[in-house]
């Protein structure tokens, strides 16, 4: 079985290393990744998002982290949004003069 | 030329005339000595804000807040009757912190239906009473009634709960005064949608108050968040509040906000379009708001979003998508402090709700480091007092405000003890 709904394959490449609980974790992941995979991730989930929402909205978001493949794209949604600015705004992965501020998303919902 | 009008006086700055106008001596934010004359004069006698209401739902919930300024924790809990009551979180046998797991000096949240202590299992229910004492017949004429809990003040206001250390302080409504009664009645309870944000700073907690009560800086230190030709019409443009008001020590700036949705769709970043979110939160109001009297005072039509700053510790920001976010600056030494950040939106309902509160989040952080990195430079730089003289522009109004209002609480506490310490203005 495929970590994405069949309707997303074409980002099943980057599930694996997307697919990621937690804002924190979600950010270091983006440290720990070269410019050219989060351009990769990037060009390849943009044209895509609209689609990402509008196949989520189809389900009761309650619901959603009990179906793993949805909640698998929830979550890599989330990465894109967190990895987004790397690409748009920073060209770097991490936040320009940001070195040794660090903070920590210690409360987020379930969902 | 000013873009938006300002008082008759000229500036806002010289329209509340005790302000001043001179350069500004950071000396408040730099000293040892000062810092711990603000443990007793500031954080010893003001309402500080330690959480919502729902936090703390249903009878026996919960939670600890650490105040190392004061320095206490306190417990706050919803009793049987419903009340919202605080205690300094101590057991009255021999001292032990009551309420704490793993870390003692790290704050925890739960339910329960009484405070058992870890040490040796003294009880208390939840208004305070201590209801068991292990091996009572040990101790010498124990009377229980005299060893309860040790109460705090402990005031709800629109759902935002509050401690003072002083048993004599106005209570909280009169102390919020104008700009708090101008709040009442924003839909604050609706938004329990809650992520929650915490940094530890090094720079004294006005520095953060300051950096967030201004936005002069916003269109330099924040300027590549835009695409690259808003950012240099940003940059052109600088920045203009629409209004600023002083209450007492407590401040507001009115903003505009062209964000939300932006006017030309060019201006901000593909993802942002895609997803109709950013800074300035989601650009679809989720429910009808009608505005207290207080938010946008100006009634501009431009306006984006209010922040509060009720002294000394604690802002609130209004945002015109209908959601909200606050600060808290928690001393822990004359140049650290913990930062905290809690966004509140409307419970998402479906996917696309979520991932735009999602972008709104991740958003503030990215400002947030940066901002927070850069009070750490400041701070390092002011400590060397190779300067100490600063000059402060009219947009920085509020930040003359903070450090007038503390240096005068400072004061006020000076001249109340036997023995003053001489601390440069």
């Amino acid at each position: 079985m495929t970590m994405l709904p069949d309707a997303f394959s074409d980002l099943e490449p980057f599930a694996a290393k997307w697919c990621i609980e937690g804002q924190d974790a979600r950010y270091a992941e983006r440290l720990a990744s070269t410019m050219p995979e989060l351009q990769a991730f990037y060009d390849a989930t943009l044209p895509r998002l609209a689609d990402i929402m509008s196949y989520l909205d189809g389900f009761d978001l309650a619901s959603i982290p009990s179906e793993p493949q949805n909640h698998n794209l929830l979550l890599l949604a989330y990465s894109f949004v967190q990895m987004s600015f790397s690409v748009e705004a920073w060209g770097q992965p991490r936040v320009p003069d940001s070195g040794a501020a660090e903070i920590l998303a210690v409360y987020e919902p379930a969902i | 030329m000013a873009k938006f009008p300002k008082p008759a006086e000229g500036s806002w700055t010289e329209h509340y005339p005790q302000i001043g106008t001179k350069p500004v001596n950071y000396e408040d934010s730099i000293s040892p000595e000062f810092y711990e004359l603000e443990r007793t004069a500031i954080f010893g006698r003001t309402w500080l804000n330690v959480g919502r209401v729902e936090q703390i739902p249903r009878t026996g919930n919960y939670f600890t807040k650490e105040l190392d300024a004061v320095p206490t924790s306190v417990v706050v809990v919803r009793d049987k009757s419903g009340e919202v009551r605080a205690f300094h979180n101590i057991c009255r046998h021999r001292g032990n912190k009551l309420v704490w797991d793993d870390y003692p000096r790290e704050e925890t949240s739960g339910t329960c239906r009484q405070f058992t202590c870890k040490y040796h299992g003294w009880r208390y229910d939840l208004e305070g009473a201590l209801t068991f004492v292990q091996q009572e017949s040990e101790f010498f004429d124990l009377d229980k009634n005299a060893y309860g809990l040790v109460p705090v003040r402990c005031e709800v206001w629109e759902g935002f709960i509050f401690v003072n250390m002083d048993p004599d302080a106005e209570p909280l409504e009169g102390y919020l005064g104008e700009l708090g009664a101008g709040l009442k009645g924003y839909p604050f309870g609706e938004m329990t949608q809650r992520y929650s944000y915490r940094a530890e700073v090094g720079s004294n907690w006005k520095l953060f108050v300051d950096a967030f009560m201004e936005f002069y800086h916003a269109p330099v230190l924040h300027g590549r968040q835009a695409v690259a030709e808003e950012s240099e019409k940003l940059a052109k443009y600088g920045y203009e509040a629409l209004a600023y008001e002083i209450d007492g020590p407590h401040a507001l700036v009115s903003s505009w906000g062209g964000m939300s949705p932006p006017k030309d769709l060019d201006m901000v970043k593909p993802s942002e379009r895609v997803l109709r979110s950013g800074l300035f939160g989601p650009w679809d109001k989720t429910i009808d708001i009608d505005l207290p009297p207080g938010v946008n005072p100006s009634k501009m039509p431009q306006w984006g979003e209010d922040s509060f700053l009720f002294f000394p510790n604690f802002m609130i920001l209004i945002w015109e998508p209908g959601w909200y976010l606050t600060y808290h600056y928690w001393p822990t030494a004359y140049n650290r402090h913990v930062f905290e950040a809690s966004l509140y939106f409307t419970p998402p309902r479906n996917a696309t709700e979520r991932i735009r509160q999602e972008m709104a989040r991740v958003s503030f952080k990215e400002y947030g480091l940066q901002d927070g990195n850069t009070l750490e430079a400041t701070q390092t730089m002011i400590e060397t007092r190779v300067v100490t003289e600063f000059p402060l522009c009219d947009q920085e109004i509020a930040l003359r405000h903070l450090h007038n209002t503390a240096r005068q609480y400072v004061a006020d506490h000076q001249a109340s003890t036997e023995t003053p310490v001489d601390i440069r203005a």
